[in-house]
């Protein structure tokens, strides 16, 4: 199973040049593929049934707990034929779909690439593989529901579909983690045998939600319906293939497959029912309330997805057993009539049914395909779909507790999709033929050879359905809970309550379709309290986050470089002054007050001089006083004995003064243009962060008393270093490394500052930026317009 | 002496100053730009290669003994990063030989970038806390002149902004080097590791930690401290701004894993703490930040703060599988998001601009371009199996090992956001069709320099692919890593020598 999970990839990857080479043999090469896969597997279908479940397991990343782990069970062989033979179908119908379209080659990539994601959902034993093949649905569906990529709709419809599984994906990701934490594995396989453990574990109800956000997201479960009809922009095989016959059934796959570990208790079973219920009868009753064929068919196969959730949630073996033929069944006659609809509006260029008609003389093998897989969606004999109606009305008759409401809720959904089954399947080739199909015509062999197939096994296993039923039908059973049941499929059951049901649904259901009209109106009706539904949440989340991004946006990058500033020194003095007061003893601060006269006078010159400064109304005089400080700071070095150290400072003060003096004289004005609140709050700001970082100096005190690296350097400057002066020891030989770092700034500044004056159209000139107040405001609202603006 | 501890710095100094003494010849810099970008990563790998057999190693420069002299040290940790700048600035290389102008080349462009790259490998092999301060101010000055060559309008304000509050980080970090070394005594890592350990737990330590994460937290981008990177990063060419979108912040992240985890883990609850706290913030506000831009690159640039939050988170949780989640996410971030860059300089090319409205049908007329996109932004995304979702799979599951459900669904609700706007850039540059007449007329074949700039993205794109079809290396080193830096006993006694 793994060489073909794994040549199906390969695959994917070659396919558009396998399409350059083989042209119009490129579907049947393909098709032929996937159908060796499905006959492959279903060879496999003996061993199963006996109860083996061959392993097969790679490491992958194993620091993670990811293993490359294959396990074949009952249900997920059925599931593997189901996308491998539907497949073949489908990718046949494909390159007659899209015949002479230039995009065929990348349109089988995405749909091998999906094949073989699907695959590895029902085959992956490991968890976290399962859900790296779950998202590759997810994003293969993307690609393909926006295959028409030039239509707005289609992008659009895209992107709702991966954001609704996303969301579900990201809650699968962690409900398997937390599965992996409760059950101490990601092996499905060994999770089998500690559901106790988990059921147990505190984390089960948040198992529980994760795993249905997932699961619903994914089979558009209410209230996470709504993408599914939006993916009908997807051309029709996707359609038929991934929003009917397989993708969507993955929710209820994964469902089913974690029943053993995660059901049997009321908080899996009610919320299952309930949702499944819902979703059933909703997505009956928007089907005949929409126009167009592909709508009607995805809103039908949102009630079929409803269905099989609610027997899932019913989880008796009798309802486990009819959810597996229910998704058989349906994956047979949805899949054929989605593509017949195809067939039909690419003959007709027609899509909505109710102008149709009179196709079945000039299309008869699609008519012929469309009325056996009508009969099958009706749940008529000799039909598969017939066995599976019976299946269900039994196991919701035998359902302990709630089975009234169950039956009524099956029967009414059963009915309102037999008329929906007549309105698709049979009404546009029965009825009067119309303006647009008199210039109609048959399709070619690859548009209907595919859903004849599917239609013709329908009733092939309705016909004889035992085999299929010990081989496939009853261990798939087996592997989700329904425990070893007896084959029990049969045309003919005798004649029961069921049977009865069976009866009233055909004369309501007839009923219902002779009705049509008013069934429609009603349908259209229901649109506008529609709107307030779940879609408009979608819409509002979306909206709502974007203006929440905006706003966020707009207040935090505003754009003014003194807002940042401000921002960024008040997170320090909060962060810093928050840690100080919270841990350290600052009643003990080694404060000492007394200073010599020298120390004194410099201490009183600086704060003068800096108080100056700041209120100084020429930019010479800010510049002068500056230096003064820096002056004073020297004075200071001078006093700890660091001569040096002064000198340095003495130079570098002295410099900058003078470099300030040359560049300002060229420079208008200064204007102060900030307001008395502005400069009050810069004020307190600056006061906060001096404070903040003398305090800091003052609680580290004496400081360490312990060895410092510069007794070291003192002692071993002449002798080992053989210098004089300790400070150009340290520089030029202890930490070296240091200069040489310092060197290079001063080099690439250098280097800078040339090509910042020369690379400007030749001209020497400075920039004009931030000097200015005006242009630095210029630029806040510039960037700020174009930050958040959008 | 092990000369593959100072090769990362040496061989771009040596780079940088021949491409200075070749300032008259354009293709003896580009040569040498090349040569020396290709030699950096081959010490690189064997840097790494030297580390993972022999373990952690240390060079005392000048023979100085520890804690005097300065130290270099390479773990794991180190070395990888030394290895991913020596990738990024090969890949960097190559793309600007097509993509950066004669003029700006002529100014030393070749020169700077290899500036650049030192002060990075130095930031990551130094075991000294005043040298990292050193390096950092190597980077700041490199990256300032990159940022601002050329001298348009748009570059030169957002370098001021870069450079102002780049600035107010190196002094915050100067003041509190100094105050770390007036309670220690020391400023070598190692030594620094014991001397706080031994210290009675205080609050003036806590305190200094906050300066560093201060400091340490501007350079990284994150909240609340980010507001330089969004302001800047789109501004210059493509290629300087993938090299910063991959590598410097990284380096902030990168000082505090190491500040961190070797020397202030004194009060782990409050520090750590905050600093999961402020990684979904940062997580959060990056995200939104993307999804109301509508140009390629500052969607692009509110992403890398974003992730920046991913990679402290791990740091945050402070457990050893939540470090190498960082270590891993690093590796992972570095690779996608300098190719991104790199291939938003390329739908410039083709369509004149990086809005996202100016832009469209690079999906037809460009199928592999559109594909050679779709890897990093879907890994970037974290879709499996590519890169990226292993990064985030290893944050989320060592989140909920610890029972810290709050930061994981921050973590996994921001990945969601992330996606959308991953297609938000596919679905207007790549899906729709090219505004204006373009959409009709067949597409001209790309020019031979747009397709030399195909070349590294390839190469990138291919190490995305492989790190997710086989992330079972990088996750044994990240998982190495992480050890090392967990149990930082290792790396003192390798610096400081066996307790006498």
């Amino acid at each position: 199973m793994a060489t073909w999970l794994l040549s199906t990839f390969v695959l994917a990857a070659l396919a558009p040049w396998l399409h350059r080479l083989l042209r119009a043999a490129t579907p049947w090469v393909l098709a032929t593929y996937a159908a060796a896969m499905a006959v492959h597997l279903a060879t496999w279908a003996p061993q199963v049934a006996d109860g083996a479940t061959p392993r097969v397991a790679w490491t992958w990343a194993a620091a993670l707990g990811i293993e490359f782990s294959l396990r074949l069970d009952g249900w997920g062989l059925l599931m593997a034929i189901v996308i491998s033979g539907v497949g073949a179908t489908i990718l046949l119908y494909g390159g007659g779909y899209l015949a002479g379209d230039r995009r065929l080659g990348s349109f089988y990539m995405f749909l091998l690439l999906f094949m073989g994601s699907m695959l590895g959902v029902a085959l992956a034993d490991n968890l976290l593989l399962m859900f790296v093949f779950w998202e590759l649905t997810s994003l293969s569906s993307y690609l393909l529901i926006g295959f028409d990529h030039e239509r707005p709709a289609a992008r659009a419809a895209a992107l709702q579909a991966l954001l609704v599984t996303g969301l579900g994906g990201l809650a699968l990701l962690a409900a398997v983690v937390l599965m992996g934490v409760a059950g101490g594995s990601y092996e499905f396989s060994s999770l089998l045998s500690r559901g106790d453990a988990i059921r147990g574990h505190a984390s089960y109800p948040a198992i529980i939600v994760l795993v249905l956000l997932g699961a619903f997201t994914k089979s558009a479960q209410f209230p996470f319906h709504f993408w599914l009809p939006n993916a009908m922009q997807a051309p029709t095989p996707v359609s038929a293939y991934l929003h009917s016959a397989t993708m969507v059934k993955a929710g209820v796959f994964l469902l089913a497959r974690l029943t053993p570990i995660l059901g049997g208790t009321a908080a899996w079973q009610v919320p299952l029912m309930l949702a499944g219920g819902a979703t059933m009868l909703l997505g009956a009753v928007m089907a005949l309330g929409s126009d167009t064929l592909k709508r009607i068919l995805a809103y039908s196969t949102v009630s079929v997805l409803g269905t099989l959730t609610m027997l899932i949630g019913v989880g008796t073996p009798a309802a486990l057993h009819a959810a597996v033929v229910m998704l058989l069944a349906h994956a047979l006659y949805k899949g054929a009539l989605f593509m017949i609809a195809g067939a039909v509006s690419h003959a007709t260029h027609e899509y909505e049914p109710e102008r149709l008609g009179g196709l079945a003389r000039i299309m008869p093998w699609t008519a012929t395909s469309a009325g056996l897989a009508a009969l099958s969606m009706c749940g008529l004999p000799p039909a598969f779909g017939f066995i599976a109606k019976e299946a269900f009305y039994e196991s919701t008759l035998g359902a302990s507790g709630w089975s009234t409401w169950l039956t009524s809720a099956a029967v009414l959904g059963n009915v309102l999709l037999f008329a929906v089954a007549l309105r698709v399947g049979v009404m546009p080739f029965t009825a009067r033929a119309t303006q647009a199909t008199t210039d109609a015509h048959e399709v070619s062999l690859t548009l209907w050879l595919g859903p004849a197939l599917l239609a013709a096994i329908g009733i092939l296993i309705g016909l004889s359905p035992a085999v299929c039923d010990a081989r496939l039908v009853v261990p798939a059973g087996a592997a989700i809970g329904a425990g070893e049941t007896p084959p029990r499929l049969a045309l003919w059951h005798g004649v029961g309550p069921a049977l009865y049901l069976s009866g009233l649904t055909v004369a309501v259901g007839c009923a219902a379709f002779a009705m049509r009209r008013a069934a429609r109106l009603a349908g259209i009706a229901l649109r506008k309290p529609a709107a307030w539904g779940p879609e408009s949440w979608y819409h509002g989340c979306v909206a709502g986050m974007n203006a929440v991004a905006t706003w966020q946006t707009r207040v935090l990058q505003n754009g003014y470089l003194r807002v940042y500033l401000w921002t960024t020194l008040v997170t320090a003095v909060g962060l810093v002054g928050y840690a100080l007061l919270r841990g350290a003893d600052l009643t003990d601060l080694p404060l000492s007050w007394d200073l010599h006269a020298g120390e004194t006078v410099v201490c009183a010159l600086i704060l003068l001089a800096t108080a100056a400064a700041v209120r100084a109304r020429a930019r010479l005089a800010a510049i002068a006083l500056l230096g003064a400080v820096g002056y004073g700071v020297a004075l200071i070095f001078v006093f700890f004995g660091a001569p040096d150290l002064a000198m340095t400072q003495f130079l570098i003060e002295t410099l900058l003064v003078i470099l300030f003096v040359l560049v300002f004289y060229h420079l208008p004005p200064f204007v102060i243009y900030s307001e008395l609140a502005a400069r009050t709050r810069d004020a307190i700001v600056a006061t906060a962060f001096g404070g903040m970082m003398a305090l800091l100096v003052m609680a580290i005190g004496g400081g360490h008393d312990g060895p410092r690296v510069s007794d070291y350097f003192a002692e071993r400057s002449l002798g080992d270093a053989h210098g004089r002066n300790v400070v150009n020891v340290i520089l030029v030989d202890f930490r070296a490394i240091d200069t040489l770092g310092e060197i290079t700034v001063l080099a690439a500044a250098a280097a800078g500052v040339y090509a910042l004056l020369r690379l400007r159209g030749g001209r020497a000139r400075l920039p004009r930026i931030a000097v200015e107040p005006r242009t630095t405001i210029g630029s806040a609202k510039r960037e700020r317009a174009e930050t958040a603006g959008t | 002496m092990k000369p593959l501890l100072v090769l990362p710095i040496i061989l771009p100094l040596a780079a940088a100053a021949g491409c200075l003494l070749a300032w008259r010849s354009r293709v003896a810099q580009r040569v040498i730009g090349v040569a020396g970008a290709a030699a950096l990563l081959v010490a690189a790998v064997l840097l790494l290669q030297s580390v993972w057999r022999d373990g952690v190693q240390a060079v005392q420069i000048g023979r100085w003994p520890a804690p005097f002299g300065i130290t270099l040290v390479a773990d794991t940790f180190s070395a990888l990063m030394v290895l991913l700048a020596g990738i990024v600035g090969f890949a960097t290389s190559l793309y600007s030989l097509a993509s950066i102008d004669a003029r700006r080349e002529q100014y030393g462009y070749h020169a700077l970038m290899n500036v650049l790259l030192m002060g990075v490998c130095g930031a990551f092999l130094t075991g000294d806390v005043f040298n990292l301060y050193v390096w950092f101010e190597v980077m700041l000055i490199a990256s300032f002149v990159l940022m601002a060559l050329g001298g348009e309008r748009a570059q030169m304000e957002g370098a001021i902004k870069y450079v102002t509050l780049n600035l107010m980080s190196s002094a915050i970090l100067l003041a509190a080097v100094g105050v770390l070394y007036g309670l220690t005594g020391t400023l070598n890592m190692a030594d620094l590791s014991v001397r706080v350990a031994a210290r009675p737990a205080g609050g003036v330590m806590t305190a200094v930690s906050m300066m560093f994460l201060v400091a340490f937290g501007i350079k990284a981008a994150v909240f609340p401290l980010f507001f330089w990177l969004p302001a800047s990063y789109h501004t210059p060419p493509a290629p300087v701004s993938a090299v910063f979108a991959g590598l410097l912040t990284k380096v902030g992240v990168y000082a505090l894993i190491r500040m961190f985890t070797l020397v202030f883990t004194h009060d782990v609850a409050f520090t750590h703490g905050l600093i999961t706290l402020v990684a979904a913030f940062t997580m959060l506000s990056g995200v939104l930040g993307a999804a109301a831009q509508s140009e390629f690159r500052r969607i692009l640039s509110f992403h890398i703060i974003s992730q920046i939050g991913y990679m402290i988170m791990g740091l945050g949780l402070f457990t050893a599988a939540a470090v190498a989640g960082s270590v891993f996410y690093i590796a992972h971030h570095i690779i996608v998001k300098t190719n991104l860059f790199f291939v938003s300089g390329v739908a410039r090319r083709l369509r004149g601009g990086y809005r996202l409205d100016g832009l469209g049908g690079l999906y037809r007329d460009h199928p592999w371009l559109a594909l050679m996109f779709l890897v990093p932004a879907l890994s970037l995304a974290g879709i499996p199996p590519l890169s990226g979702f292993f990064a985030k799979f290893a944050l989320v599951r060592a989140g909920l090992a610890i029972e810290g459900y709050g930061i994981v669904g921050v973590a996994l609700v921001v990945g969601l956001l992330t996606l959308y706007s991953m297609t938000k850039i596919w679905s207007e540059a790549f899906w729709k069709p090219a505004p204006g007449n373009a959409a009709e007329s067949p597409a001209p074949p790309m020019s031979a320099d747009a397709r030399l700039m195909l070349v590294p993205i390839a190469l990138l794109a291919l190490l995305t692919v492989a790190i997710g079809l086989a992330p079972g290396v990088l996750l044994e080193l990240s998982v190495r890593a992480a050890e090392e830096l967990m149990n930082p006993a290792g790396y003192v006694t390798c610096v400081m020598g066996e307790p006498s």
